[in-house]
């Protein structure tokens, strides 16, 4: 075996050093040195999405086990800013009396999620894909528990693990079948094998599935709201922004790649998927009053808007995708970003609550309404181009109908993102929330999104370039 | 030569705007005026050197060729059409830099004194900077789309600047009116550039305006009605520049306008944006000179048209803004006629070189009348003539400078008027005697209205004022402007212009036309002699006597012969009852009740399928195997 091989993974080599150092800076650091845990976890990760943000020349290595391209630059790029800004956003948390002994043990944690999603999107095989899902997984259940005190923080750790074992179960049946009916693995091979047959066409649903279980899709969806509501708030935004974005991302390489010969049945599926989808979800965002579990449905509408870039299924609908996934990143991590902080304060994350916000902390307020505006999709918000490039791609093939019922829907949506809006803005109140000054962290990060909302979609420039990309797919 | 920090002339004011508009209540009043003038007069040195660097470059074969320091490229639709934002110097950008920032810079100064103690005196300094920020980007715009953003901008500023008194009705009144009547304007504009840019496949001005007519080779034999496809879109254009400068028949938000604080009505509505529409009209000159001749004939009518309609509705205005408002769109009218007269090589080009040259010293003499008119109006508290009289003693400053300002719109050498007057008429007796009889006439009117507006303010009967309200002396940051503005209008003139603007970009030499600089000096000094005698004492009792002589012609100037009252009828009493209404109607019962009906049923619907949340995870497993079998099913069998 040639072990030069491993000096081809620049990304997950780098990802894994930065997890190393921080663990032994954990164990041994002293007591003093400690308290800028934060800082230097921070400056670590930011590091190493500096470095990972040049691409290189595209490479495969094991034997075709591990696939880099260009595209993957970009990819993981989004992802590591969304999870820097996570991390910012977390400080308040890790800070707090009780989480502060173990902040060590979240990074490594959510780390190891990464590395994972990392393997998953740069597999050239469905083992290494499976290895990397379940990183991705086991250590999130783990993160969704962290407040393990907490009932609500078990409970969803408990539900997150049981329905990813369930799901990925069913996604391994999928495997085992397709290796029984074309005898590889391989990502290459297993696409000129595949020619539809009934079984093939099972394993593929069971196989899609598990995917769908991940990017939360009706009616693989009902552990979203749970576990959103249970888990720590900075980890629902993980969840609900880093592990959806990387597996959109993987299903979408899958789909085109290895699905390639049975493009109209799952096109077909994804169609169905697409409707229930945004429907169902904002017909349930509509009734909630905890915000996070509205924002577990918005981003489960999300979900479906997102999928309707993979149907389009040329490169206008995989460069949308792929900035649909930038865009809703920023937008839901603004909002994220709003409830943490209002949370961690105060310990309020009902609608009732965020009465009278804007007349007590107005930047925050206005904060949370742009990151709304912006998912709801209004311009001159980056939501709305994200949108925009989206049902284009859609229509550009055809999908009319499809395209008119996610419009309606964003009508819909509309609706209930505004209840928010009015609550903090026009609600009356007797006791608002009191005014308080947030730390440095979270205003960096918060920020960093709002220039996300009003810059992405005007410069095209960030469009262009991921275009430029995504053609190399 | 690099002229990249030509960006920052753009930029500055715009960061002005959002730092005054964000957190401006932060500072104290004076604080943000001095950052709003501060950066404006740092703005106006960098255009200042912009002009410099730019005119002393060298000719290539005795043209002066566009440059165009930055270009990137905003929205990408095919190869040749794409939006881009940039700025392009050519000499005709870099004179609009010189006089937006230059009268921006007078006015930013002028409002400390003018605006202190104001309410949302920040505001104000906020909303200024974001005009200059749009105007200058109007005006270095590359391509006819990036025109038409701030073109729209511009549109908005005014607006918010028109309204700033937004407790006053009237002030809202008119800022909707100017907004509404200027966006209906700007609806030809955009059908034009979508018409333009479909023909010709681009935006850019440097492709348009190249002279090459292979641009419009797509265009050939298109015809509408009788007209080429081209002739329509520049047609089109034209309206929306007709909008923006107020040309008749879409001049009626201009008087109003004059609600807007003074300052505001001297940068906006005097010297800039009104003058967007000749800008424009003259950026696409070669277009309307090769393309449709016949639709500058159109702008030369209108144009003509429109001044003699101003100037005699402003010889009975007794609003001293409104007075000066008239004059605006009559002097605008100028600058078109002369557009329209122009042809494109060598001396042909005169009228072009004329209209821009009349559009410069036009911007500082009339922002320099209405900063004197703000002082007088800072003085009296009144915009009425009948409040005034007698101002010379207790304004001695006001009174000089608006005494040169009137000399230079009246055409009295040799302060600068005369001379891009002079040009003009000129231009115009070439294209055919009756335009420059009809102009040579305006100009007399010009010369009596303005010195009416003179006599009645600073000599007639004094007004009685009430004791301890005596009018005074503005202080020195009103009159160093006025004092400035009036320097650069009596030297200005002799500015060889068309060394620096041409219609070809060669150089032009001009000489006076002795018989036609001899007439209309002649004809203003009678029109002025006539003003003199009828009202310096403000005794004479011949205005009021042909007032009453010719009463019907007097009301019906006096209310601006009727125009507005004509636009009200229409959209009151026919676009309203009968198209709004119903319209109305069916928004509320079948729109409204659609959507309230949906609004019903997701909640129903959303009520009837919440079971499916049951927080039981056997159930979401059942849920979720039964989903994968259904697909599978559904994929399989059916």
């Amino acid at each position: 075996m040639d072990y030069t091989n491993f000096l081809l993974m620049r990304d997950e080599l780098s990802l894994v050093a930065v997890m190393v150092l921080l663990l032994l800076y954990d164990l041994f650091g002293s007591a003093r040195s400690l308290r800028h845990f934060q800082l230097v976890a921070c400056l670590l990760f930011g590091l190493h999405t500096l470095i990972c943000l040049f691409p290189h020349r595209p490479v495969e290595a094991f034997g075709g086990m591990y696939i880099y391209k260009p595209m993957l630059t970009i990819v993981k790029s989004i992802l590591n800013v969304g999870t820097l800004l996570v991390f910012m956003q977390a400080h308040t948390w890790l800070e707090s009396e009780r989480t502060v002994i173990r902040r060590g043990e979240f990074y490594f944690l959510t780390l190891s999620t990464l590395l994972g999603m990392y393997f998953m999107m740069s597999a050239g095989n469905f083992l290494l894909f499976f290895i990397g899902l379940e990183t991705a997984s086991i250590p999130m259940a783990t993160l969704a528990a962290f407040d393990k005190y907490k009932r609500k923080s078990a409970e969803a750790g408990a539900k997150y693990i049981l329905s990813a074992v369930f799901a990925s179960a069913l996604s391994l049946y999928g495997i085992s079948l397709i290796y029984g009916t074309t005898g590889t693995l391989y990502f290459d091979d297993v696409a000129v094998r595949i020619t539809g047959n009934p079984l093939q066409i099972m394993a593929f649903v069971f196989f899609l599935v598990g995917m769908c279980f991940k990017i939360s899709i009706v009616p693989f969806h009902l552990w979203t709201a749970d576990v959103y509501e249970g888990a720590p708030t900075n980890v629902t935004a993980y969840l609900s922004v880093i592990s959806k974005g990387s597996a959109v991302f993987v299903l979408m390489t899958i789909l085109y790649k290895v699905f390639g010969n049975i493009v109209m049945q799952w096109q077909g599926i994804l169609y169905g998927l697409v409707i229930v989808t945004i429907t169902v979800a904002n017909l349930f965002a509509i009734r909630q009053k905890n915000l996070k579990r509205f924002l577990a449905f918005s981003s489960i509408s999300q979900a479906g808007y997102i999928l309707l870039g993979v149907i389009s299924g040329n490169a206008l609908g995989m460069t949308s995708l792929v900035f649909y996934v930038l865009v809703y990143m920023v937008s839901n991590l603004g909002a994220f970003g709003v409830i943490s902080v209002i949370e961690q304060r105060t310990g309020k994350v009902m609608m009732d609550d965020y009465n009278g916000l804007y007349k007590t902390n107005p930047y925050l307020s206005l904060v949370m309404m742009f990151s709304l505006f912006s998912l709801a999709g209004i311009p001159p918000f980056a939501g709305f181009f994200s949108k925009f490039f989206i049902f284009a791609a859609a229509a550009s093939e055809g999908y009319y109908i499809l395209v008119l019922i996610a419009l309606l829907n964003t009508i819909l949506s509309l609706y209930y993102y505004l209840l928010v809006v009015k609550a903090m803005f026009i609600n009356p109140s007797e006791q608002p929330i009191a005014p308080f000054r947030s730390d440095n962290y979270t205003r960096v990060s918060l920020v960093a999104c709002m220039a996300g909302v009003f810059l992405l979609g005007i410069l095209s420039v960030v469009y262009q370039q991921i275009s430029l990309f995504s053609f190399g797919m | 030569m690099s002229m990249e920090y030509a960006v920052l002339i753009l930029l500055l004011p715009l960061v002005t705007f959002l730092l005054l508009g964000l957190v401006g209540t932060r500072f104290s009043a004076r604080t943000a005026g001095l950052i709003g003038s501060g950066v404006l007069a740092v703005v106006a040195c960098l255009a200042y050197v912009t002009a410099w660097n730019y005119f002393s470059m060298p000719r290539v074969e005795g043209v002066r060729v566009p440059v165009v320091p930055l270009n990137f490229e905003w929205l990408h639709f095919t190869d040749q059409l794409h939006i881009d934002l940039g700025i392009l110097l050519d000499p005709i950008s870099v004179m609009m830099l010189v006089v937006i920032t230059t009268v921006s810079l007078m006015v930013h100064l002028y409002s400390l004194g003018y605006m202190k103690g104001e309410r949302g005196f920040q505001r104000y300094y906020a909303f200024l900077s974001l005009f200059t920020f749009s105007m200058l980007g109007l005006v270095v715009a590359t391509n006819i789309f990036q025109t038409y953003i701030f073109w729209e901008l511009v549109g908005v500023s005014s607006y918010l600047l028109i309204g700033f008194y937004y407790t006053k009705p009237e002030a809202v009144a008119a800022s909707k009116k100017a907004f509404i009547v200027t966006r209906f304007a700007d609806l030809g504009f955009l059908i034009g550039i979508l018409l333009l840019s479909y023909f010709t496949g681009t935006f850019s001005f440097e492709r348009l305006t190249s002279g090459d007519a292979s641009v419009f080779a797509d265009a050939a034999g298109v015809t509408f009605l009788g007209g080429s496809v081209i002739a329509w879109a520049v047609a089109l254009i034209f309206i929306g520049c007709a909008g923006k400068s107020a040309m008749f028949p879409l001049h009626i938000w201009l008087p109003d306008a004059m609600e807007g604080p003074t300052p505001v009505s001297a940068l906006i509505h005097a010297a800039t944006m009104v003058v967007a529409g000749v800008y424009l009209v003259a950026r696409l000159f070669p277009v309307y000179f090769f393309q449709a001749p016949e639709v500058l004939v159109m702008i030369a009518v209108v144009g003509a048209f429109t001044s003699l309609y101003a100037a005699v509705v402003a010889c009975v205005q007794t609003d001293i803004k409104r007075v000066l408002a008239f004059s605006t769109i009559s002097q605008i009218g100028f600058m078109m006629v002369a557009l329209g007269v122009s042809g494109m090589e060598g001396h042909e080009g005169l009228g072009y070189m004329a209209s821009m040259f009349h559009l410069f010293t036009h911007a500082m003499f009339k922002a320099l009348l209405f900063l004197g008119a703000g002082a007088i109006i800072h003085a009296v508290h009144s915009n009425e003539m009948k409040y005034m009289g007698g101002l010379r003693r207790q304004m001695p400053i006001t009174h000089l400078t608006f005494l040169i300002a009137c000399l230079a719109i009246s055409g009295i050498p040799p302060f600068s008027g005369f001379f891009s007057k002079d040009e003009i008429l000129a231009a115009c007796f070439e294209f055919s005697p009756w335009m420059g009889g009809i102009m040579s006439f305006i100009a007399a009117l010009t010369a009596f209205y303005m010195f009416r507006l003179y006599y009645n303010i600073f000599w007639a009967q004094p007004a009685v004022h009430e004791p301890g309200h005596e009018p005074h002396e503005a202080p020195a940051n009103m009159t160093i402007p006025l004092v400035i503005l009036a320097a650069i209008s009596c030297v200005a003139g002799f500015i060889p212009f068309g060394h620096f603007v041409s219609a070809d970009g060669q150089s032009l030499t001009t000489h006076l036309e002795g018989s036609v600089a001899v007439t209309s000096v002649v004809i203003a000094c009678v029109a002025i002699g006539i003003a003199t005698v009828l009202y310096r004492k403000g005794t004479n009792p011949v205005p009021a006597h042909l007032a009453e002589r010719f009463k019907g012609l007097h009301k019906a100037a006096y209310h601006r012969f009727y125009i507005d009252e004509f636009y009200q009828f229409v959209t009151h009493r026919i676009i309203f009852r009968y198209i709004s209404r119903p319209i109305a109607w069916f928004d509320r019962h079948v729109i409204d009740g659609a959507l309230n009906g949906l609004a019903w049923s997701a909640q129903r619907l959303s009520y009837a399928i919440r079971g499916l949340q049951s927080g039981q995870i056997q159930q979401y497993a059942y849920v979720f195997l039964l989903g994968t079998l259904i697909i599978v099913v559904l994929v399989l069998w059916v």
